[in-house]
């Protein structure tokens, strides 16, 4: 049957392939634009939809821009696994340098680093702000420190912490410490939040499902008499519902451009305090913004959700569109 | 072309519509379905449209049984026919050209086929010219022949109207049959329900009357 009429059609419209083709790009052409055109004649109603979805959207994707800055924080300290030796205040900084060929012997070390009273004492006026007060003091309070870090195969945290511990025994060192620890703590306290970023995307995901779900709704009703015509002129399901996912596409894809403005401009907003914290910090971080890729993927996935939700409706609804 | 074998519709709170109503249209022919108000008329064209199915027994479209037609199947069987409503079911914010074309825009037909099909179909009916004007700026005779000049952009092989002339005084309602009647001279199966009883028997068409659902005379 289904072959019979199709034949019957391509005979009546007496066109070949190739122009079957052409009004059929004219199709999707046509309802592509048509549904931005209604989008555009229905400001007040669009702009309102696309507003929540943009904000939905840019809430998710601003918290992702945030974990990933983060790791790029924590990501630049990650090789610092080292030990810091505190050594007492009457070792020199030439029995300091003899310890450190002893420790550069121990075959579970990797780098080690001596940071004698002065380069100390130099870099805390440089960057603690001190400098003055430092002035004032007559004998340098600072002590010599070497820095150990352990070779890269001394990955787990025992082995490490048993190396710090033998160090520690050592009758020049005042104490030793571990750097590890505290980046463990953050990073942990990073994954809680990657997580939680996570549950909180899927959420306003399907906000922005939900949202489009329900213009797409009010569309649908306030075009059911266009709807019940074409279906008894003979318009397919796929005929019918073509310019209403067009639609959710637009929703989806106007409130994902809207959402990258905004997360990019509140960046913009918090640059100048980031770069002040960054340069107590040596001047290691800067904020990343959405890259080409970043923005290529958050744009499809918001068209994709906004098509997503029109076609969860439309399953739904247009079925109950029934001329009688 | 068209075939009612033993059809029978109830619906469930409303009792049958149509009682074992057999009759036979063949190709070309043009038939009034009259009888009072409720008594079938609309639901026997429903059927035929597939906007409704029968409870019981075959309809025949074109030796095609619309009982074994499937839901995605529907659009093709419309395809062929040419569907005319009492109240036009015109899109008012549509131009007369776009409420004309939509029958060959939802079948997929190229710009300019589209184009000179509508052009061609509104010279039958007599509203060249009018393809720019919106519906409810023309009177309501030339409304109705938009519905027409649509139902027949299609080339249908079956014209179905709904009380076409349900709203047009005597003059109106003898243009709009007469037309209908220029469809079936060039070959077009016609069947139109009617209540003007008076004009249709001016007409000298076969008349199919219906009574509480049951074909009485044809």
């Amino acid at each position: 049957m289904m072959k019979h009429t199709t034949r019957q059609t391509k005979n009546t419209t007496g066109s070949n392939f190739s122009e079957q083709m052409l009004a059929y790009l004219h199709i999707h052409a046509h309802a592509l634009f048509s549904s931005l055109g209604r989008i555009i004649r229905n400001a007040f109603t669009s702009i309102m939809t696309i507003t929540v979805m943009a904000i939905a959207i840019s809430l998710a994707s601003g918290f992702y821009l945030f974990i990933a800055n983060m790791q790029q924080l924590t990501g630049s300290i990650e090789s610092t696994n080292q030990i810091s030796l505190f050594l007492k205040s009457h070792v020199s900084d030439h029995s300091g340098k003899k310890l450190v060929d002893k420790i550069k012997q121990n075959a579970k070390v990797g780098e080690v680093i001596l940071i004698t009273k002065e380069q100390a004492l130099k870099e805390f006026k440089a960057y603690s702000g001190f400098g003055d007060a430092l002035d004032v003091l007559e004998k340098n309070p600072l002590p010599t420190v070497i820095q150990v870090l352990p070779k890269s195969s001394l990955d787990n945290i025992q082995a490490v912490e048993s190396l710090m511990m033998a160090f520690n025994q050592l009758p020049q060192v005042d104490f030793a410490q571990l750097d590890m620890q505290w980046i463990q703590r953050l990073q942990s306290i990073m994954q809680i939040m990657q997580r939680g970023v996570f549950v909180l995307t899927l959420l306003l995901g399907f906000a922005v499902i939900v949202i489009t779900g329900n213009s797409i709704r009010l569309e649908l009703q306030n075009r059911q008499d266009e709807v019940l015509v074409a279906k008894l002129v003979g318009a397919t399901h796929s005929f019918i519902q073509r310019p209403f996912l067009y639609t959710g596409f637009w929703l989806g894809l106007l409130s994902g451009m809207i959402a990258w403005l905004l997360v990019t401009v509140i960046l913009l907003v918090l640059q100048g305090p980031i770069e002040k914290l960054s340069i107590l910090y040596d001047g290691s971080f800067d904020i990343s913004y959405f890259g080409f890729f970043d923005v290529i993927s958050l744009l499809s996935l918001s068209s994709f959700l906004g098509v997503l939700g029109a076609w969860i409706v439309l399953h739904y609804q247009l079925q109950k569109i029934k001329p009688n | 072309m068209l075939k009612f074998d033993h059809v029978s519709k109830r619906y469930p709170d409303a009792g049958d519509a149509l009682l074992d109503v057999s009759f036979h249209l063949k190709s070309g022919e043009m038939a009034f379905l009259t009888g009072h108000s409720g008594a079938g008329k609309s639901t026997l064209l429903k059927l035929i449209a597939m906007m409704e199915l029968s409870s019981r027994g075959n309809i025949l479209l074109d030796g095609q049984n619309l009982n074994k037609v499937t839901e995605k199947q529907i659009p093709y069987i419309r395809r062929k026919l040419g569907l005319i409503f009492q109240d036009n079911k015109l899109l008012q914010d549509r131009t007369v050209f776009d409420n004309v074309a939509l029958p060959l825009v939802v079948s997929g037909y190229s710009y300019q086929e589209i184009g000179r099909r509508v052009r061609a179909a509104l010279d039958k009916v007599g509203l060249l010219g009018k393809e720019k004007k919106y519906p409810l700026t023309l009177s309501g005779g030339e409304q109705q022949r938009v519905g027409i000049a649509r139902a027949v952009i299609n080339k249908p092989r079956l014209i179905l109207a709904d009380e076409p002339t349900g709203n047009l005084d005597p003059v109106l309602s003898a243009e709009v049959m007469h037309l209908l009647e220029q469809f079936q001279k060039v070959g077009v199966t016609v069947l139109i329900a009617s209540h003007d009883v008076e004009l249709l028997t001016q007409m000298g068409h076969r008349i199919l009357t219906l009574d509480h659902g049951q074909l009485k005379a044809s």
